[in-house]
């Protein structure tokens, strides 16, 4: 079972929307929002940094998080195409922090139950790491979810600014929920999420909020795929050329 | 100039068993959004386990003019504190 | 009460040490040098912002980034508790922030600097936040209430901002070549920029005797600079750099530390600066984008008020 794989899926789509929601701070729209999207940036990098520790553990080759999170080729994360996405307008950002955290929560969830009275310490470890980031999801959803509805019912441009966001992510929903070889792995290996039933959750999530926000689902929308296989969208690349910078530059360096 | 959003007064209990505190204030437009600011701006490092927030313009504060009728009355009572009592030295549980 | 009595009353809790509260009578010009420098004070944050803000999405691991920008975040704080501060003497948050966007308010020269190396992120944490503090600790003190309760809240936070500035310094300094390089590159660039922090020299500070009255200020310019210099020679020894242009003064009991161009200074001041546009810019742009959040966040909290009486009063 390549559970090191596993983990550091999880760990990048933390790392690249932490990434992300920190190149706002400084640039919110009003000083009390730019500190809320720093704190779940940091909730996010610091759910990274948790899980790209483990990961160098179970790999056990004298890795550290830092080589895991930076000195990897861009086909190796695998991070999903939604995170990845550029901040755009404060709309954009919200629609993607929510599709996000409506998906992460019921995953980290079951993640959470399926791993109870499991021997593996490495496991026991996982499961210690999602009880403290299930807390910070709660907020992240909230967060957003909250937003949703005030920008969809706020004023027509909130609102036409929200339904173009919808429309721009969306599509990058669908990978979220397509089950791959690491994903079989690990319900093989007895702890793995069931990618259908975190999907009844989602759609729960976002049919509600939806509702509530005076917004529509998109139908038959094509969706795009390709970022859990390390086949990522342009943004990804220069995403890593600024957040890779200084290793690559300066290689073999304390900081 | 924009509409701007109303300020709020910001209270937080640091732990269980203490009032609650006045720590500044900030803005919002609703109490729920109030409150979640509150925790983003002044619980970052865990000052509380407790917020109350209420919008700044209910807030009646009494003007330091009647300072003098209000509070220098008070002054010359000094029978409402213990130390005015004389009591015999080594005399306990009182 | 006539202005005489008033103002008479004012000085004499100013002299006893009693702090000044936002409904206490105050002369109209305490007033305004409040919310000139509050502002100003709050300003600085939030432009402050800027230059460390550029390297968060290059901080060279992930423990730099996490601590860089919940340094950063605490700015935004520090700057919403000044904002507050000075809201309390009777000036919106909007009326200020225009202010600095039209350049009528000021900010601290410094953040008109560029940042660019990551020994910056050093440098501005161990010099520009240590100058920062040596004027902050004093303004704890400061004779108006809100003003003082807001410092020692900011004073608190302040401190890691300094320590983390000095240990990206202390690791570079104990690196490779290259690192070193840049460390030392970076203090030179950064040292004297700094030191200009604390303002003009004292014959030509034309604030400083007022605020030293009115216990708004509690050290001169030149006092805060001079022991900022002191502090940093010795510290400087335990990164084996060096400052620019030191020199013990047997005579003084102290260390001179060369000329100040004072004119670059009052450059930069006016808005001469490398970065005075951009980062003037770079604020105008956030504020213009987020309008219409505020103003939909705004509108929508208004319908839910009028949804909420009509249910009252239908019920």
């Amino acid at each position: 079972m390549n559970l090191y794989h596993y983990i550091v899926r999880l760990a990048d789509n933390s790392h690249i929307l932490g990434h992300r929601l920190a190149e706002w701070c400084g640039h919110g729209p009003f000083l009390e929002q730019d500190m809320a999207m720093t704190n779940i940036a940091l909730d996010l990098i610091g759910q990274a940094r948790s899980l790209y520790n483990l990961a160098a553990e179970v790999q056990n080759e004298g890795k550290t998080e830092d080589d895991i999170a930076f000195l990897r080729y861009e086909y190796e994360y695998q991070n999903f195409l939604l995170v990845e996405q550029p901040n755009g307008d404060f709309a954009n950002t919200i629609v993607r922090q929510y599709f996000f955290s409506a998906y992460q929560l019921p995953y980290y969830k079951t993640l959470y139950e399926n791993l109870q009275n499991k021997n593996d310490h490495h496991l026991t470890e996982l499961r210690g790491i999602l009880e403290k980031a299930i807390k910070e999801i709660n907020y992240h959803l909230r967060w957003s979810g909250e937003w949703m509805i005030r920008l969809g019912n706020g004023t027509e441009e909130s609102h036409q600014r929200m339904v173009n966001a919808v429309q721009n992510l969306y599509k990058y929903t669908g990978e979220l929920f397509i089950a791959d070889e690491t994903d079989d792995t690990s319900l093989q290996s007895g702890f793995g999420v069931l990618l259908p039933e975190v999907k009844k959750d989602f759609d729960k999530s976002l049919f509600y909020i939806m509702e509530r926000s005076g917004l529509t689902i998109p139908e038959n929308e094509t969706m795009q795929t390709g970022g859990k296989q390390g086949v990522h969208s342009e943004y990804l690349g220069y995403i890593l050329a600024e957040m890779q910078y200084m290793q690559r530059a300066y290689p073999n360096s304390k900081w | 100039m924009e509409k701007e959003m109303p300020l709020w007064e910001v209270f937080i209990r640091s732990r269980q068993g203490l009032d609650h505190k006045h720590v500044g204030s900030l803005h919002a437009t609703d109490a729920q959004m109030a409150i979640e600011n509150a925790r983003d701006v002044y619980t970052r490092r865990q000052e509380g386990v407790s917020i109350w927030v209420v919008e700044s313009k209910y807030i009646t504060a009494s003007d330091p003019a009647d300072s003098d009728q209000l509070f220098e009355p008070a002054k010359d009572k000094a029978y409402r504190h213990p130390t005015f009592y004389h009591l015999p030295e080594g005399i306990k549980h009182i | 009460m006539d202005i005489m009595n008033l103002e008479k009353v004012f000085q004499s809790k100013i002299d006893d040490e009693i702090k000044i509260e936002p409904k206490d009578w105050m002369p109209d010009t305490y007033r305004k040098t409040l919310i000139r420098q509050i502002s100003q004070h709050a300003h600085s944050e939030i432009v402050g912002m800027l230059p460390e803000g550029n390297w968060i999405t290059r901080a060279p691991s992930l423990r730099r980034k996490v601590a860089l920008l919940a340094k950063i975040q605490d700015e935004a704080g520090h700057g919403l508790y000044l904002y507050s501060a000075a809201e309390t003497l009777g000036i919106s948050r909007e009326q200020l922030l225009e202010e600095l966007h039209t350049g009528k308010a000021k900010y601290s020269s410094i953040f008109n600097y560029p940042a660019l190396s990551w020994a910056d992120m050093g440098s501005v944490g161990w010099l520009v936040d240590g100058a920062a503090i040596m004027n902050q600790v004093m303004l704890c003190r400061t004779s108006y209430g809100p003003y003082s309760r807001a410092m020692v809240r900011i004073c608190k936070e302040e401190s890691f901002h300094h320590r983390q500035g000095f240990e990206i310094l202390l690791t570079l300094s104990q690196g490779t070549e290259a690192q070193k390089k840049m460390a030392q590159e970076s203090i030179n660039r950064w040292w004297k920029p700094a030191l200009m922090m604390f303002g003009p020299p004292d014959d030509q500070s034309s604030n400083t005797e007022m605020s030293m009255k009115w216990k708004i200020k509690r050290e001169t310019n030149d006092e805060l600079r001079q022991r900022f210099v002191d502090v940093a020679v010795e510290q400087v020894k335990f990164l084996n750099m060096t400052l620019p242009d030191i020199h013990w003064n047997e005579e003084r009991g102290h260390y001179d530390f060369g000329k100040l161009d004072w004119d670059h200074f009052w450059q930069v001041v006016k808005g001469n600066g490398p970065c005075n546009k951009q980062r003037l810019d770079a604020r105008k742009k956030a504020h213009e984008d987020g309008a219409w959040v505020r103003e939909a966040a705004m509108a929508y909290a208004e319908k839910e008020k009028l949804s909420l009486e009509n249910q009252s009063k239908s019920a």
